[in-house]
């Protein structure tokens, strides 16, 4: 298969970056996006030129690493599914293919296609822990979890914070990611005695960022590739509302007593 | 424990909650205007009598006029506000970008609101304040000495480019009002996965009863129904 590549080239975050075209021969179409990408790079370094930066990892879809605005898709035209999981049989032989980065403020290139996704780093770090006294391990069904909350949870803790909610999101807004994080946590009973503190932490933290609010476009929830329903948006809301009156009514009640 | 209490308004989930909020309010007052506009089928007694009904207790209307006015206010500053900070979040624009969930009335939300405001602008300069009254109508008194709004309303509308402008703001409105609507349960958080289809269908009914509402008495009288 031919190809006609369109790639976002930037030096550093300093750098305005532009586009650059290269034509690729060769393909097959049971390669995956990234081993196109692969191919690009080695005629590139033979050509004696500075290969595309991108970002992967585990190049089996858990990871997280890989991004890349695929033809104005997150992770390009496949539903559910990264970008190391598109294979170029989800494209026709010559068609023309536009890669960028994530583009958010919150979201810096550092080189290329590469961002630095520092800021989901830093909202993890505002609250996506539970607090746990070390000692012996407890029984794992020592606290018993019912299955509709457990399954719930889970679907939550899918997230794999690559980023595609914001690229996707008209507004830059990172709530999907935020809401998943926080949710998954807060659904559970080890995450109950954090929750009201942890979602006025981690919002917190996310708008200091500089991601964009929600406008509900929906846009995140379909370019997820783990498929995380925007519902935990509106969960989130209830969440930080509910988080707010009450540690108001415990600062009242502290000011109070003395 | 964070000793500094944290404002909910001054996340961006509590703008969203003013807007939900602020936005139903404003949805209340559309549906409850709507209604008393359809008063005009029944003839000038009606309509006029409401008419007065209203400006003879001040309580009513002004107690309305000021919840409204801080309605407006809350929505507008809000509103531009959060579209500043949405924009700034993405500098850099995408070169090839395409929505696949979006719909137009989501999209189009800040000029919808934008075209709306000129058409209230319009709207109280024409209807309420009269400052347009020569161009429309000349204000008269009706069979029971009351203002004739039956009159200035009837004689309003059979100037074209009147109920034009009329019918185009009705249109951004109730673009404005569907994504409104179902938007607001979830900026509330009050969403779920049982109802939220529901609630867009109810959205999009909802929004259409409003705008045929609202239209049907300008073009009643474009088209002679209402004389």
């Amino acid at each position: 298969m031919k190809f006609k590549l369109n790639v976002w080239r930037q030096d550093n975050a300093k750098t305005a970056g532009r586009f650059e075209s290269y034509s690729i021969d060769g393909i097959t179409s049971d390669q995956s996006f990234l081993e196109m990408l692969d191919v690009l790079n080695e005629k590139l370094v033979g050509d004696g030129k500075e290969p595309v930066a991108f970002d992967h990892d585990c190049r089996e879809g858990i990871c997280g690493m890989c991004s890349l605005v695929v033809n104005g898709r997150p992770h390009g035209p496949q539903e559910h599914a990264t970008t190391c999981q598109l294979h170029m049989r989800k494209f026709t032989d010559g068609e023309e293919i536009t890669i960028e980065p994530w583009r958010a403020g919150a979201f810096p290139v550092i080189r290329d296609l590469v961002v630095d996704r520092g800021s989901f780093d830093r909202i993890i770090q505002a609250g996506g822990y539970i607090s746990v006294r070390t000692g012996a391990a407890p029984d794992a069904n020592a606290i018993p979890v019912a299955k509709e909350i457990a399954d719930r949870a889970m679907d939550a803790a899918a997230c794999i914070g690559c980023g595609a909610c914001v690229a996707a999101c008209p507004n830059a807004s990172a709530m999907l990611f935020t809401a998943a994080k926080v949710r998954h946590l807060n659904l559970l009973p080890q995450g109950a005695p954090e929750r009201d503190l942890r979602v006025m932490k981690m919002v917190e933290q996310m708008d200091a960022e500089g991601f964009g609010a929600c406008t509900n476009h929906l846009e995140c929830e379909a370019a997820c590739p783990k498929g995380i329903s925007a519902d935990f948006i509106g969960e989130l809301n209830r969440d930080l509302a509910t988080a707010i009156l009450r540690s108001r009514e415990a600062s009242k009640n502290a000011s109070a007593g003395g | 424990m964070t000793t500094r209490a944290l404002s909910l308004t001054n996340t961006t989930i509590g703008k969203k909650m003013v807007m939900a909020v602020s936005g139903f309010v404003l949805f209340g007052f559309v549906i409850g205007h709507m209604l008393g506009n359809l008063q005009i089928f029944m003839g000038p007694d009606a309509i006029n009598g409401y008419s007065h009904m209203l400006h003879s207790t001040p309580a009513l209307l002004w107690g309305a006029r000021v919840v409204l006015l801080a309605a407006i206010v809350a929505h507008v500053t809000t509103a531009v506000s959060l579209v500043r900070m949405n924009r700034a979040a993405r500098p850099v624009a995408y070169a090839v970008k395409k929505d696949v969930a979006t719909d137009y009335a989501a999209k189009t939300m800040f000029l919808s609101g934008i075209t709306i405001a000129l058409y209230i602008a319009y709207h109280l300069a024409h209807l309420t304040l009269g400052f347009t009254k020569g161009l429309h109508y000349q204000p008269s008194l009706d069979a029971n000495g009351l203002p004739n709004v039956y009159q200035n309303v009837v004689s309003s509308f059979k100037v074209p480019w009147c109920t034009a402008i009329y019918v185009v703001a009705q249109g951004a409105l109730s673009l404005h009002l569907y994504h409104g609507a179902w938007s607001l349960f979830q900026s509330l958080g009050l969403n779920h996965s049982r109802y939220n289809d529901a609630l867009r269908s109810s959205a999009v009914a909802v929004a259409m009863a409003v705008c045929v509402g609202f239209v049907s008495v300008p073009l009643a009288v474009l088209f002679g129904v209402v004389k």
